[in-house]
């Protein structure tokens, strides 16, 4: 194992299982570890107080820990870390990792077990944490040799942060965390390889990035189309998109993952794709001749009905994941490796051979989506005694984009308005559930964000049903002095479901109205935050200024209308040309049966 | 493009993919022209993949084959280099191109999943699968079973006075002429393999 040759290993020191693990987290740059404590990991927690290096945040739920972790993780670029016990600590994880398997976000898991000679017994709290987790994480380990314990931690976070992020998982028996073995650094050197076979091909093709380049210099109605790919290659990637989009004069538009990876004041941006992206930014994507998909997957919220997805383009897909290539759309040039690196070779090749897309053709592409612009498809009317959805998350937007805020989100009808409304400026300051659309996500990752950058202003946009889902999370946050600000857009309802049900099951509310909600403001206060209450749209200003000037975790709850639908929105089923753009203007596109049955 | 079933001798003439740089990773060969993408037809697919003989890698495959819906017909496994810990995992499935593909990269996406090689599209092949094919009678059967047994060379393993097992070799479509052809005489139970195959010429699986 040529992995094995760059190790030193120090065989006259032996050390416990849980404290080799603690000298790997730390060799590996672990600063924190969101975690909670339980039978099987009692070792791990007594080595963690022995020692002041690594941070323990101590979390309410398991599940809460992950999404700290990939708020952590999202917020920082670096691998987000969850230690949790076996049995129940171990399937509480579960959601988590789904999560952050589906949306790419790096997260090391390491979870108790029962010692090796129970496992298979049923024992208490036993569970079969490998087998559970096996599809729900990128890769996952049991250890049973002490000696071996150190270097599959070294591997799991090259594996969890190489090639496609992933969440990883290592399980580990109470016996091996108490065993004495010898630690193993982490192979160093020129090559770092860190797993004897797993190399993630990342530097792209030169053919075909030639390919794509020419592609481009002959477009007439071009349009980038980037995703969450370009955030996770870091903000190199970031910044040289922005070149690329300079250079080019191209229009971009992105998926919800993408958000901050091109500033939203641009004039070349054309706001979110997808099922509820602006009108200029669809009718782009089925428009388009020439499609540069940069670390995006062609995802059903985006595409919408495939056989009608953007049907004149000729695509160009750059992704880390050959699987994702293919998958959904064929495309023409697939580009398999890291945005960076594409992005890079594709503006070196365009700045040396002098390109230039038909300028006219740009020109008159350009004024097809000024006229596209000019619907204002997100427009909305703030008027009379109640408070639209969209101005609170509008006037939050103004009053925090100063700040370099980090805003998180539940799921539902708030997220989408918030990737609306709240303008992206800066990578890795937008956190939200893309892939699997977790309820409950918000409020935990922006405490990991928070605890990333403690003076940083951290909002988590929320609806009160998700909120809900982990609301204990507010304790930790009380503990932990992360003070985030949690703006519940509150309608009373599941406001998505409501959306659907009104749209497409004859406004049939079943049990999406939610009865007996909690008195938010005392809720918070029971919890040791500030609680806020504004339900008069003068008052919105004030009540946001006030939140942001508390220095303390403050829950405020926005009273807003609660019949106000998400718009503009691609019902089920159709294609990009086919939105809805409005109450007004929902009579006669009827959603078709095969769409009733799209999720 | 014609919609004819594939003859090993047009499945032999698709054009030649490129070769993995010395950079990339060795799971992945590039992309199938886009003409083949878009095809329909449906062929069946030979696909061998190295893997770290490591605990639970059966269950990470196969679940891997399950949860994500695709349908496959044989799989064989068996560790191949002991002293590197590597098995050989076999995998028939059938599909259009674009189902293969994407059968292949998530499978390349397996952490300990190192070689994916398609044995269909890739290069010609030899398969072979063996059936232990147990035969039960007396009379004009038992000497007719005999008889085609000689003819598929098929060896005897098991022999009493009422009863065979044969074991047969060869690739799919010969078994199942050979368990077809025994129905009639008496087939008590077939056990089989599955597909195990490799590629013509000097080139290993690891190129």
């Amino acid at each position: 194992m040529p992995a094995e040759a760059a190790t030193s290993t120090d065989t006259t020191e032996k050390f416990n299982g849980a404290r080799i693990i603690l000298k790997a987290l730390q060799e590996q740059g672990v600063e924190v570890v969101f975690g909670y404590p339980g039978g099987a990991v009692l070792p791990i927690y007594d080595e963690l107080f022995k020692q002041n290096s690594i941070r323990h945040v101590l979390v309410r739920h398991e599940q809460g820990a992950v999404h700290a972790a990939e708020g952590y993780a999202r917020s920082t670029g670096k691998v987000g870390c969850v230690l949790v016990t076996s049995g129940p600590g171990a399937t509480n994880v579960v959601t988590g990792l789904t999560d952050a398997l589906m949306d790419s976000i790096p997260i090391v898991c390491i979870t108790g077990q029962v010692p090796t000679h129970l496992i298979g017994y049923d024992a208490f709290q036993e569970a079969d944490t490998l087998g559970i987790t096996r599809p729900c994480t990128k890769h996952n380990y049991l250890v049973k040799d002490v000696d071996k314990l150190a270097s599959v931690v070294h591997e799991a976070f090259y594996v969890a942060r190489t090639g496609r992020p992933g969440p990883v998982v290592i399980d580990l028996p109470k016996d091996v965390a108490m065993a004495m073995g010898t630690y193993t650094t982490s192979p160093r050197g020129t090559k770092r390889q860190q797993h004897k076979t797993y190399r993630p091909k990342t530097k792209p093709d030169a053919a075909a990035i030639e390919q794509a380049v020419k592609l481009m210099a002959g477009a007439k109605r071009p349009l980038f189309y980037t995703g969450g790919g370009v955030i996770n290659a870091g903000p190199k990637a970031s910044a040289l998109l922005r070149e690329l989009v300079e250079v080019t004069g191209f229009p971009i538009t992105s998926t919800l993952m993408g958000l901050g990876a091109f500033p939203a004041s641009d004039d070349h941006w054309l706001g979110m794709v997808g099922m509820h992206g602006t009108y200029e930014s669809n009718l782009s994507m089925h428009g388009c001749d020439v499609m540069i998909n940069i670390g995006a997957r062609f995802d059903d919220r985006v595409t919408g009905n495939l056989k009608l997805f953007s049907p004149n383009s000729k695509k160009i897909h750059v992704d880390i994941d050959p699987s994702s290539i293919n998958k959904n759309v064929i495309v023409d040039v697939p580009i398999v490796g890291d945005c960076a690196l594409a992005l890079e070779e594709m503006l070196a090749l365009w700045k040396s051979r002098r390109l230039k897309a038909d300028q006219n053709a740009l020109k008159s592409w350009w004024r097809h989506i000024e006229e596209w612009r000019g619907r204002d498809s997100l427009r909305y009317a703030q008027r009379g005694k109640i408070i639209k959805p969209q101005y609170a998350i509008q006037r939050l937007f103004e009053l925090t984009k100063d700040r370099d805020a980090y805003i998180s989100t539940e799921v539902g009808q708030h997220q989408m308005w918030a990737a609306q409304f709240y303008r992206f400026e800066q990578p890795n300051r937008w956190l939200t559930s893309g892939g699997l659309g977790t309820m409950g996500y918000g409020l935990p990752a922006a405490i990991g964000a928070q605890i990333a950058h403690p003076k940083a202003l951290v909002v988590d946009i929320a609806g009160e049903a998700s909120i809900l889902m982990n609301i204990q999370e507010l304790s930790t946050a009380v503990q932990h002095r992360a003070n985030v600000k949690v703006f519940i857009i509150n309608n009373q309802y599941m406001g998505m479901v409501r959306q659907w049900q009104e749209l497409l099951h004859g406004g049939r509310y079943s049990s999406s109205y939610t009865e007996s909600l909690p008195d938010f403001v005392k809720l918070a206060e029971a919890f040791g935050c500030v609680g806020l209450r504004v339900s008069d749209p003068a008052k919105v200003d004030d009540t946001i200024k006030e939140m942001i000037s508390i220095k303390q975790p403050v829950v405020c709850d926005v009273v807003v209308d609660q019949k106000e639908n998400c718009f503009p929105m691609i019902p089920s089923g159709k294609a990009h040309n086919d939105m809805i753009l409005g109450p007004e203007d929902k009579a006669g596109k009827a959603i078709s049966g095969a769409g009733l049955a799209l999720v | 493009m014609a919609k004819k079933k594939p003859t090993a001798k047009s499945a032999a003439k698709k054009p030649v993919r490129k070769t993995a740089e010395a950079t990339s990773s060795n799971i992945y060969e590039g992309m199938v022209p886009l003409a083949l993408l878009r095809d329909k037809v449906i062929y069946r697919h030979v696909v061998s993949l190295l893997v770290d003989n490591e605990t639970g890698i059966l269950a990470r495959v196969v679940g891997m084959i399950a949860g994500r819906g695709y349908n496959i017909e044989s799989l064989t496994v068996a560790e191949v280099d002991r002293e590197r810990q590597v098995s050989r995992i076999n995998i028939t499935a059938s599909g259009t191109h674009q189902v293969i593909e994407q059968l292949k990269t998530q499978l390349g996406r397996l952490v300990p999943v190192h070689v994916v090689r398609d044995l269909t599209d890739d290069s010609p092949s030899v398969e072979r699968e063996l059936a232990l094919v147990k035969v039960a009678g007396v009379g004009d059967k038992r000497v007719e079973a005999l008889r085609i047994g000689d003819i598929f060379r098929a060896n005897v393993v098991d022999s009493g006075i009422q009863s065979f097992v044969f074991e047969v070799v060869g690739n799919t479509e010969k078994l199942d002429a050979f368990i077809d052809l025994m129905k009639p005489l008496g087939l008590v139970e077939v056990s089989r393999t599955g597909v195990v195959a490799v590629s013509r010429g000097m080139l290993g699986i690891e190129g």
